[in-house]
């Protein structure tokens, strides 16, 4: 009798550890996860939900919500004609950045693309930007654009105020952006390229017209899935640019180069407006996920996948 | 012949573009030599008449650049570290785990991917003064301690490590976790060590965010320590660059030891399309 509750118990007690072990590795996938939901939920939905709210009110210079409004802050920007300057001049940056810097990256990777020996030397050349961060790429440059002790005008023999005048700051930024994009843009395209079955380039010689032909009809083609990351990238970065901003010019000369973020970096941080940067933040956001979007879309239409 | 001539002509190209690309930083790295008689001369000079070391002296005596460099590194690993662990805690989950929610829990997850972080940086800054964090080292980790583009890569990478290993390690005795500790990321060493790479370049040269929470000199990452250079009353260029270039030491180093892995881990995952 005794045996039998004793052989009982045991039983209960194993599939009781049974259980137990059953619920520890059904728990542990959430276990795992749990670091990194907690982290974005803290620093990327709660900010982001955060900063909705935070455009739907006023809020004193500290950033605390006072009262709700609605729209208010939205009209306010959106009337501002400072806001609308922004938003062109964000525009503007993208085209001025994103193309030049896939038909350079392009180009150096057709160059570096063949079977010359000794070109790894020149490949981590081409590379060495994406390791040269936004302020020192800035300082060299600004040391560079200085009109009187600065390089460029001395070698193109011109005297321009290349940050200080408002025809060329945006021009002169949006080229120190380009270089810093080069890394970047030559790493893809190159890797982009090498995919391309060998006998398809090898056919291909530099041979003028021929290779122009191979190149609009095959080459470019064949990487148009690369192509098309890479101006997603550029896009998204050109977007988020601020240090380039920030130490060559601060926006200036008279708003010529106040790009989104460093108007929402002012809005908050010298003019104490929380509501209104929030309202500029989400904006920033609408306006890209719509970029994403409608590039997300394109693809499929446009882009040939082999 | 002909191909021996033409592979030249190409080899040459090669090294003028890519001498070219890299000039502003020589350039700089020349001015660093210079006196400041030497920089002020009109017209400027390319290259310096001796080699000068009072620009670097300047910096060093003037700047607290070691405090800097010792910040932007206390940072940057620990953003590594952290990332590197986070990510393969959920990656692994991820890849290896059927569990309720999964496919709700990654899209969660990846679609932070599509809100920036300049939309958000402000909130943040918020949220990190609330908990008395500005001027700390964990405020400026503790928001970076995780990456849904890491989460993402590794997931890929643990994919294609076969199921049957995990099965057999654990019947050896090996818990959950201990399968991810010791045995998958020890074979997952390429995609950390590229991803690695990267999340500490990117955090080495990262400007917005510890420029808005730092204002004491000494927590200063290096980003904010030299471009504060700029803004200093006294200008003075040759003190300037010598600072950058000490800066950009530690990261081109970095990038040309790493290049191959950072190289294949950063394109594997985006041009097959």
């Amino acid at each position: 009798m005794d045996e039998i509750i004793l052989a009982k118990q045991k039983i209960t007690k194993l599939q009781l550890k049974k259980s137990k072990t059953n619920l520890k590795t059904k728990l542990e996938p959430y276990i795992f996860l749990f670091p990194s939901l907690l982290l974005f939920s803290l620093f990327v939905y709660y900010p982001f939900f955060k900063t909705l709210y935070m455009s739907l009110g006023l809020t004193n210079a500290h950033g605390n919500f006072q009262e709700f409004i609605g729209l208010q802050n939205y009209v306010e920007i959106l009337t501002s004609p400072d806001f609308i300057n922004s938003l062109i001049v964000t525009m503007k940056f993208v085209v001025f950045t994103t193309i030049p810097s896939i038909v350079i990256g392009l180009l150096l990777a057709l160059l570096a693309n063949n079977k010359v020996k000794g070109l790894s030397i020149s490949k981590v050349m081409f590379a060495v930007p994406i390791a040269v961060s936004s302020a020192s790429a800035s300082i060299i440059w600004g040391m560079i654009f200085h009109p009187s002790i600065g390089m460029l005008n001395t070698i193109l023999k011109t005297n321009i105020g290349w940050l200080l005048d408002p025809q060329w700051a945006l021009l002169s930024v949006s080229f120190v952006t380009i270089w810093m994009n080069l890394g970047v843009n030559f790493i893809f395209i190159f890797a982009g390229l090498k995919n391309i079955p060998e006998e398809i380039l090898e056919s291909s010689s530099i041979d003028g017209a021929s290779y122009f032909k191979k190149l609009f009809s095959i080459i470019i083609p064949m990487i148009s899935p690369t192509l098309f990351f890479m101006v997603f990238m550029d896009i998204m970065n050109a977007f988020q640019s601020f240090g380039q901003v920030n130490i060559l010019t601060n926006g200036g000369p008279g708003n010529s180069t106040n790009v989104l973020v460093f108007s929402i970096y002012r809005e908050a941080f010298f003019n104490g407006r929380f509501d209104t940067a929030s309202a500029q933040s989400i904006i920033l956001f609408i306006v890209m996920f719509i970029m994403a979007m409608f590039q997300f879309r394109y693809e499929k239409k446009g882009v040939h996948y082999s | 012949m002909e191909n021996k001539k033409s592979n030249l002509i190409l080899l040459i190209s090669n090294l003028v573009v890519g001498i070219l690309i890299i000039s502003p930083i020589l350039y700089a790295l020349s001015v660093t030599f210079m006196t400041s008689d030497q920089i002020f001369t009109m017209p400027p000079k390319l290259l310096p008449k001796s080699f000068y070391f009072g620009n670097y002296k300047a910096v060093i005596d003037t700047v607290p650049i070691f405090r800097f460099i010792f910040n932007s590194l206390v940072v940057s690993i620990a953003v590594t570290v952290g990332q590197i662990f986070t990510s393969s805690l959920s990656a692994y989950a991820f890849s290896f785990y059927e569990f309720k929610g999964k496919k709700f829990l990654f899209m969660v997850i990846i679609a932070t991917i599509m809100i920036p972080g300049e939309a958000i940086i402000i909130s943040n800054y918020l949220t990190i003064g609330s908990l008395n964090l500005l001027d700390t080292y964990t405020g400026l980790v503790l928001p970076y301690l995780t990456s849904a583009m890491g989460i993402f890569m590794m997931r890929q990478f643990f994919l294609t490590v076969p199921k049957e290993l995990r099965e057999a390690s654990i019947i050896d005795g090996c818990t959950g976790f201990q399968f991810l500790t010791r045995i998958l990321m020890p074979i997952s060493r390429p995609i950390i060590g590229s991803l690695g790479i990267y999340m500490f370049l990117t955090t080495w040269n990262q400007y917005m965010w510890p420029l808005l929470i730092t204002s004491k000199p000494e927590m200063r990452t290096v980003q904010i320590g030299m471009s504060m250079l700029q803004s200093a009353e006294t200008q003075s260029f040759g003190m300037m660059l010598a600072g950058i270039i000490i800066i950009i030491i530690p990261s081109i180093f970095i990038f040309i030891m790493g290049q191959k892995q950072l190289i294949d881990g950063m394109t594997s995952g985006s041009v097959k399309g």
